[in-house]
Formats: structure tokens, sequence, C-alpha cells
């Protein structure tokens, strides 16, 4: 009893900051959704009528680019900072804490600093610009070879523009490129972080051992050492793509009209309409949106797990059979 | 010589320290081969150069006639067991066992029939859905061997393969291993600081110190015949002598003076002249020590009288320590008889000590004695005031 008692104590502390400042502000925005707006800015009469609102073609839309986005950065996160963290980890004592060091050392500068920076750097005379450029035409010359089934594909995705890039209007700032770009640049860390000290806990002597039953190198980082680290890709997915989701600040500097998030619609409609339960409701369609399709991967997950788990002991019975015989 | 698997003068060093010098032998196939040596000897790099994990600076490596020296791990046809066995924690048993046969892509039958029959070996047929933290250390034992052993290696590499396990499950997994080794037939190379496993599984033993190879030979000749003083003080326990050849008394025997202990008769088969300095090596069991002087004598029986200063009773054996003159000698003696029969020694008596000249066994090597090779002292030290209370409660109390 005393036990359970101290074992609540301690954890009250975290469990009424989460009641405080996360169950509660979530559940005031969801009741918010199901009010009406006044002509000040205040909220209204409960009712339907923000809910009724959102039928608006451009918010699918939106929602698709801004989880889009918030993958491809996380993608390109990950896909960037698991060699980065393996390196680490393999590296001498000494100098582990330094390089950690060195990758946390842009958050002593202002955030909205570092971005007014990128802003100079992607200017439509910069080099970044020449780069974007020939990019684009490279794009569009591999578009070419690809069946028009996928070319299709690509163009309702967006991964893909479906005419040839013309100079006057392609410039990087205000892109999409741009804000993929900076968000992957203010996010690596977060992902180099979790992977780290996934992999430094690492027992690097499995890979030895897969080397030596035959594995390539490779073979070995992808059948070893990534399930090794799972929990830390899982930590550095959530670290990277939920912030991505809610990103503002970036878009808002460097994707101008072509790159609209959820965020931004979020900040018009709250502080430019002053309507403050269309904002609540966009903010629960994101979070909706998003925790969904996480949901049913991970129940699907289980599910798996729990068919596999059957069949290895069917497996394991059959074994002992053949071996009584 | 040709060999199996041969080294040729292979030479690894780390920085500035030399972890194997010029090191050149060679293993026969299905031999049970060990190194055997204390810790930073070199054995494990010696293994790791072998597995492919490391590169030598100089010599080469021949597996069956093939150069391997500059192979990759993951092409040579060699396998290890680590010390600590190096499962992978995300996969289940079967599936750590059927590992190399997945990335060498054999056919799904082929696979589920091979780790089936490697379950059936090493007795893991009920456990093949666990995971390796849900099994005990001699069962992480097993999968390890199975994992390597399914692959069909040419040689298995084992590096201190039972190190991590406790005394009981070690002398089952060792008598497992040699059932192993002799069901499967394949050359075993075996990486071992503990000189009982090494003794009781190998066919040979490389014994090494300080990237050395010492000297290679069957357990029996290494324990009999060491030939330098370190081979004859890590295996097993040992009294050395220092003494100076002063004449022949015999055909193959000379009598050498060791200082501040007796003149000893001993087998000459080094070709040793009048003048030269010996480096004696003699096994405390070679000993004997009786209350009643020697039944018989030849000339070949050293006898001397000894005061006996301590005594360690274990059972199927006794230690003593004696003194002669200035010198301690370890001896073990085994009961023969029924113990309560005999005329019991008691600390200080005055004692016969003899043993057979061709006992002992001169060293190659005349280097000085390292004292913490040496059997451990009794307490209560050689300068004993009173031999009669030359006890623990004496030694406690200097």
């Amino acid at each position: 009893m005393t036990k359970k008692l101290r074992e609540a104590l301690v954890t009250s502390p975290s469990f009424i900051w989460l009641t405080l400042f996360f169950a509660i502000p979530s559940l005031i925005v969801l009741a918010f959704t199901f009010h009406g707006h006044t002509a000040n800015g205040g909220v209204g009469e409960w009712s339907l009528s923000t809910w009724r609102e959102l039928v608006d073609p451009d918010y699918p839309v939106i929602v698709w680019k801004t989880i889009r986005i918030s993958a491809e950065v996380t993608a390109w996160c990950i896909l960037l900072a698991l060699p980065c963290a393996y390196a680490i980890a393999r590296m001498k004592t000494k100098w582990r804490a330094i390089v950690a060091g060195a990758i946390m050392l842009p958050f002593w500068t202002n955030f909205v600093v570092r971005v007014f920076a990128w802003k100079t750097m992607l200017h439509p005379d910069g080099w970044l610009q020449h780069c974007y450029f020939a990019f684009l035409q490279f794009r569009a010359w591999c578009f070419e070879w690809l069946p028009p089934s996928v070319r299709g594909f690509c163009v309702w995705s967006g991964l893909a523009s479906p005419t040839p890039p013309d100079p006057a209007s392609s410039t990087i700032l205000d892109s999409e490129t741009a804000v993929v770009l900076v968000s992957v640049y203010t996010l690596l860390p977060f992902a180099i972080m979790p992977l780290y000290t996934a992999a430094e806990k690492f027992d690097f002597s499995l890979m030895e051992a897969a080397r030596d039953l035959g594995a390539k190198s490779f073979y070995a980082f992808r059948k070893v050492f990534i399930p090794g680290i799972r929990q830390g890709l899982v930590s550095a997915f959530l670290m990277v793509f939920i912030p991505a989701i809610g990103s503002y600040v970036i878009p808002q500097m460097l994707g101008g009209t072509n790159c609209v998030l959820i965020g931004n619609k979020i900040f018009m409609r709250a502080i430019q309409n002053r309507n403050i339960p269309h904002a609540s409701a966009l903010a629960t369609l994101m979070a909706v949106s998003v925790f969904l399709p996480l949901g049913c991967a991970l129940w699907w997950r289980r599910h798996q797990a729990a068919r596999d788990k059957r069949e290895v002991e069917v497996r394991a019975a059959r074994l002992m059979l053949g071996g009584t015989k | 010589m040709s060999g199996f698997l041969e080294f040729q003068g292979v030479t690894k060093r780390f920085g500035h320290v030399l972890a194997v010098n010029d090191v050149s032998f060679s293993v026969k196939k299905g031999e049970f081969f060990s190194l055997l040596g204390p810790s930073g000897c070199g054995k494990t790099t010696l293994l790791r150069l072998i597995a492919g994990f490391e590169q030598p600076d100089e010599g080469r490596i021949l597996l069956d006639g093939q150069d391997i020296t500059r192979l990759p791990a993951n092409k040579r046809s060699v396998n290890t067991v680590f010390q600590n066995y190096a499962l992978f924690p995300h996969l289940s048993v079967y599936d750590n066992i059927a590992f190399g046969l997945r990335v060498a892509r054999r056919p799904k039958d082929e696979i589920e029939r091979e780790v089936a029959a490697m379950l059936r070996l090493v007795q893991m047929e009920d456990k093949a859905d666990r995971f390796p933290n849900q099994i005990s250390g001699g069962q992480k034992q097993r999968v390890a061997i199975a994992r390597a052993l399914v692959n069909k290696p040419r040689v298995l590499l084992l590096d201190e393969p039972l190190a991590a396990l406790d005394l009981k499950l070690r002398q089952r997994m060792l008598l497992e291993l040699d059932l192993i080794h002799d069901e499967v037939g394949i050359t075993f190379l075996y990486v071992t600081h503990d000189q009982g496993e090494a003794m009781s599984l190998s066919d040979r033993i490389a014994v090494m110190h300080s990237g050395v190879c010492e000297q290679i030979a069957s357990p029996a000749e290494v324990y009999e015949a060491p030939k330098t003083s370190f081979v004859a003080s890590f295996i097993g326990d040992t009294n050395f002598f220092d003494g100076v050849v002063t004449s022949f008394p015999e055909n193959n025997y000379c009598k050498l003076d060791i200082n501040g202990f007796a003149e000893v008769v001993c087998y000459n088969d080094k070709q040793k002249a009048i003048g030269d300095r010996v480096n004696l090596s003699l096994r405390p069991e070679k000993f004997r020590v009786s209350v009643d002087p020697p039944p018989r004598q030849n000339p070949h029986m050293n006898v001397l009288r000894a005061r006996v200063e301590d005594i360690i009773y274990s059972g199927n054996h006794t230690n003593y320590w004696v003194s002669v003159g200035a010198r301690r000698v370890a001896v073990y003696q085994q009961h023969l008889g029924y113990l309560l029969d005999e005329k019991p020694i008691r600390w200080g008596d005055d004692v016969w000590l003899y043993w057979d000249a061709d006992t002992g066994y001169m060293l190659d090597d005349y280097a000085p004695i390292d004292e913490s090779l040496l059997p451990p002292k009794a307490p209560g030290g050689a300068a004993s005031a009173n031999p009669f209370t030359s006890g623990r409660e004496d030694g406690a109390a200097k």
C-alpha cells in the first residue's frame, strides 16, 4: 500500500503537468470546435456551424500536403541521421562528446535568426538557386522516362510537376523545396540524438557476428544494426514528424504562397480572421488525420506479431515431433 | 610443413604494441587445437586474424592451401563462437541459427532441415521460438555453437566460449563440446586461458605468451616436457630449481648443484656440459614424502631430508610445503592407501623427500623465475622461527 502511495507521489508531478497543460487544453480545443464564433473574435454559442464551414476542398489538400512534407522531412532526417549516429557511436569516447556538442551548437542561435539566414542564402541570385534549377531540369528529364501511370501518380501526389521548369518562376525561395530543406536542417539534431543514444548502447560485436556468418556490411547494417536501434528509430520518428506537422515559422518565412501548411492556416484563422473555433477545428482535423492512420498501423503490427508468434509455435511443435521420432 | 590451417610468420601490431609476434604453426584437419595463454598474450588476436576481423601486418594465413590473409570476414569459410555469444537479441533461437543460411540464400526447406538438425544436435528443439533474453547462459552457448556449425565451417573458432558459465555448467559444456567435435568432425580452434579446458579437450595445445608461441604439443607433452619456464609455470604448478652441472654419474644423467638446496641427480636430455647453468622444473606430484625412509633406492632416486612446513588436506590428495635447506618445495601427494592407516605426517615433522631423477625436466630457456608464477606460498612463511608452531595463527600474527 505504501509502495503504491510512493509510486503515485513520484508520478504525480508529470501526471498533473500533463493533465493541466495537455489533456485539459486539448479537450478545450475539442469543445471549441462545437461552438460558433462571434464577430469580435470570441467563442459563440454551442453549434455545429464550425464543422459545417470546414467543408472546404482546400483543407484535405493542405492536410495531405502537410503530412507529405512532414513525411519527406522525417525520411530525409532519419536517412541522414542514421550513418551519422553510427559514425559517432563508433568514435572514441573523447570524440563522441565533442561531435555531439557540435551537433547541438546551432541551438545557441535563435531559431528565427537561423531561418532568416537561410532566406539570404536562398536568394534568387545565390548559388543554391542555381543548384535548385539544375535539379529541377534533371528531375524533368528523368520524368520523361517514367511510364504514364507512374507519371500520373507523381503529378497527383505532388512529387513532380507536369510542366518543364520555367527559369522565371522556379525560385527556390518560396518553394516547397526550401521548406523541406530548412526543416531538415532544423530537425536533424532531433533525429541524430535519439539514434545516437540507441547506437551507443548497441553491441557492435553483433555486427562482427553477422559478418562472420557471411553477411555483407550493408546486410548486417540492415538486418542487425537497424533492428538493434529500433527504439531510437521510433523516438527519432516522433521527435521529427510531430514538430514537422506543427511547423509554422519555416513555411511562413520560406514557403511563400506555394507552401501553405496546416500551421499557417490555423494561424490565419486564429489571428487574422479571429475565428478561434475554426482554428480549433483545423487543429483537431490535423490531429485525427495523423493519429488515425498511425493507430491503424500499430493495430495491424500487433495483429501481425500475434500471427507470427502462432506460426513460430507451430514450427517449434513440428520440430519437437520430428525430434522424437 | 603443410597443414589444414597454416600460419606463416604472422605478426600483428596495435600501435606500438606487438600483439602477435612472428607466429608460425599449422593445424591438422579435424583436430581440436587450443590456443592457451594468459589474458593479453595475443591468442584472441590470433583468432580474430583467422576470422578476418583483423588483418596481419606481416605473414600469411592459409586455409586448405588457399591464402585467406586478405579475404574479408564474410567470405571465409570459418565461423566463430563469441565469448559473449553475440546472439542477435531481436531474433528467436531458430532465426539466430538460420541467419547464416539465409545470408547464403539457401532454399527454404533446406534451411528448415538444417536448423532442425542443429537444434537436435545441441538439444534445443523445445526452445526454438525463445528469444536470447529468455534462455540461460548454457543454452545461449549452445545456440551460439549451433549458429556457427550450421554453416558447415571448415574451421570452428571458439573464443573462450565457457568463460561466462559457472563451474558445473562449464564442466558439462566441456563434455558436450567434446561430443560435438567427435560428431561433426570439423577442425576446432579453441582459445582459452583455462589450462583445464585446454588439457581435457585438445589434441594439441599452443601455449602463448606475450605474442609468441612458446610451445606447440600434445597436452601431456606440454605438461610433462615443457620447453620454457613460462610453459612449465603456466601449465599446472611446478618447483623451479636453478643449478649448475657438476658431474655425470651415469650415461644420460647429470648431477646438479642447486644453491641453497642440495645436489640432485637429473636426466640430461639436453646435452649439458659441466659448469652449465640449468633451470630444472619439478612438478609437485612427482615428489613423495614419508615419515619412513623410502623402500628401495636406485641411482636415479634423489632422497633428501626435509621438514614439513605446512599441510593442506584436500580429500583425494594433500598439499605439503616442505623445506630443504633454504628452499621450500611444494609436494602434492595422492593417498594411495587408506589414509587413516598411513603413518601420519604432521607440521614440523622431519620427513623423507624423494623423487625419481627422470621426472624432473630441464627447460630450454634460462629466464629469471617470476615469483608470481610459483605455487602459492603457504601461510607462515619459510623463515618461521619455530617450525612446530608455523601455522595460520603464527602467520597472521606476523
